[in-house]
């Protein structure tokens, strides 16, 4: 290190350490060509095949992909006189969609936190249930809600509480998982300071952890309320009310009724940029700290 | 050859460097020095560009540095290295890959993404861990290093730049007396060795006198002392940090002879 001169054994001992580092080198490069082969190898395969399977085949349809927008818009703007009624009267489906994702994140969001800590190592009220827990989040998770939702049409018939619980019942598995992670970081300087005092378990999560990740668990409701609105208008598909079940009526006539389907169109992607704007405003707010 | 023109920073209301204006003629190591929040971060952050100033340029043999654009502004941080006080490494990536990225502005986008850096630069980034006494540590990950191994690695890529000018952010600042030693030594010699310019900021007062050629003391945004190190006395030092008469050197430094100093003081009181 003092020395500016290499002398001939430190040489040597330089040509070992480039000698080895450059074998390292070319195995990682090997590596990395392989790799970027097999992906672009099982991406033109897989294309290839679901091309081959697919019924009307890509290359002949996907220049008619853009005229069933085309015959939409172009019907609308003919009946362009008629929209400002339109967007009064599917107002009221409008706030229906909207209310069922207002609801079902509420609820889902509540299930969600006693879910999440009680699944949560340090935490859990009965740690040897954790993996019970985890397990029935994963449930939530993993069935559809439109799947929740076909089956509870089926049972209450059509209207917004099947899918109300059907949302309910994923957001509370998918915010359980998210809040989970982070209350697994929360300091539990606090929560040993009130288990000092002979505070019981619910008061202990109340004051002790609640208050570390309340930015945290709100940021996360918020980006599920975002996409739950997303989740009801589709739920209206298969007959749960609201926006999504206008506009597949709207749709499913075909040609003479593409006016109210712009219309639907028009409510659906206002509401959702408006909503993601407010709370991605709100989540800022809260991840970067007042 | 480099001069900075009554350079001011504001952020918001509160101005943290205020017209500081200093010539430099000739490579040698400059050691600002102030307490924390005098500006010396924001004077030398102005330096390499990775912000703007508010007033004032910087010219650099003639060319003007403060108002350069895009591709040339990068052009320029790459002649003009610096050194962070918590080294700024990527931790994940290996040794010689760290020291590797003093050539991106050199290299085409694609390339570095992949890794594909020539064998020459490989070698040379190997030799220049060699010369800065960790070529053992190779090819180990940037974040199993110690402090004073990682900062000289900051180092390694700073000179893999094969700058003009090193800037050093209290490059001693988070390392124990023997690590930072061992960090000043470098810089001092790739100063004497290299002929490159070295502005380092020091938060202690015998590092500056003991390895910089001109000492510049820094208050308030402003500089308030500008001279050989030999000028730097107590009362000087006493004005700059503006502190009173019960102000010592020796209570806060990190070299290791103070101790011999101090416990000098300390046995006959």
């Amino acid at each position: 290190m003092t020395d500016a001169t290499i002398s001939a054994p430190t040489r040597r001992a330089i040509d070992r350490i480039q000698d080895s580092y450059m074998v390292q080198v070319r195995r990682r490069r090997m590596y990395g060509g392989l790799t970027l082969a097999i992906f672009s190898l099982l991406m033109v395969s897989g294309f290839v095949i679901a091309d081959d399977r697919n019924a009307g085949g890509f290359w002949d349809g996907w220049r008619q992909m853009l005229d069933f927008p085309a015959d939409v818009v172009s019907e609308a703007w003919e009946k362009r006189a008629n929209l400002p009624g339109l967007l009064v009267k599917y107002f009221p489906a409008l706030m229906e969609t909207i209310n069922i994702a207002a609801v079902s994140t509420l609820i889902g969001a509540m299930v969600g936190l006693i879910l999440s800590l009680l699944s949560t190592r340090g935490l859990a009220r009965w740690p040897r249930l954790i993996p019970v827990f985890r397990r029935l989040m994963d449930i939530l998770r993993a069935v559809p809600e439109i799947v929740i939702a076909l089956v509870l049409i089926f049972i209450l018939g059509g209207g917004p509480v099947p899918a109300m619980i059907a949302i309910a019942l994923h957001t509370a598995g998918a915010l359980g998982k998210l809040y989970s992670e982070a209350a697994e970081n929360v300091d539990l300087k606090p929560v040993e300071g009130l288990t000092s005092t002979g505070a019981n378990w619910t008061q202990r999560m109340w004051l002790g952890v609640l208050p570390q990740v309340a930015p945290n668990f709100l940021s996360y409701t918020l980006l599920r309320f975002e996409i739950n609105i997303r989740a009801s208008a589709i739920l209206g598909f298969v007959g749960a009310g609201g926006l999504g079940f206008e506009l597949r009526n709207a749709m499913a006539w075909g040609p003479g009724r593409f006016d109210e389907a712009a219309a639907i169109f028009v409510l659906l992607f206002g509401a959702i940029v408006f909503f993601d704007q407010i709370s991605s405003r709100y989540r800022n707010k809260l991840t970067e700290g007042q | 050859m480099l001069e900075l023109k009554s350079l001011t920073k504001r952020f918001g209301d509160k101005i943290a460097v205020d017209a500081v204006t200093f010539n430099v003629d000739q490579p040698m190591m400059i050691g600002i020095i102030g307490r924390s929040g005098a500006g010396k971060s924001t004077l030398l952050r102005m330096l390499n560009r990775l912000s703007d100033a508010s007033e004032g340029e910087i010219l650099f043999e003639g060319r003007k540095i403060s108002s350069l654009k895009a591709a040339a502004r990068r052009e320029w941080q790459s002649h003009c290295a610096m050194i962070f006080q918590q080294f700024n490494l990527v931790p994940r990536m290996d040794v010689v890959s760290n020291v590797l990225h003093g050539t991106l502005n050199r290299r085409s986008t694609f390339a570095t993404m992949f890794n594909l850096y020539p064998k020459e630069d490989i070698h040379k980034a190997i030799e220049i861990l060699d010369r800065l006494g960790i070529a053992e540590q190779a090819p180990k990950r940037a974040e199993a290093l110690s402090g004073g191994q990682q900062q000289r690695v900051a180092i390694a890529r700073a000179l893999m730049q094969d700058p003009s000018i090193i800037l050093a952010d209290e490059p001693i600042a988070s390392l124990d007396p023997m690590n930072a030693q061992i960090v000043m030594d470098a810089l001092r010699r790739i100063h004497e060795e290299d002929g490159r310019m070295v502005i380092a900021n020091l938060h202690t007062l015998d590092t500056a006198r003991r390895y910089c050629d001109r000492v510049i003391g820094m208050r308030d945004g402003r500089i308030v002392f500008d001279g050989r190190p030999d000028q730097l006395t107590t009362g000087v030092a006493r004005d700059i940090y503006g502190a009173g008469a019960d102000f010592s050197e020796a209570a806060t430094s990190t070299a290791i002879e103070t101790l011999d100093r101090t416990a000098a003081v300390l046995v006959p009181a």
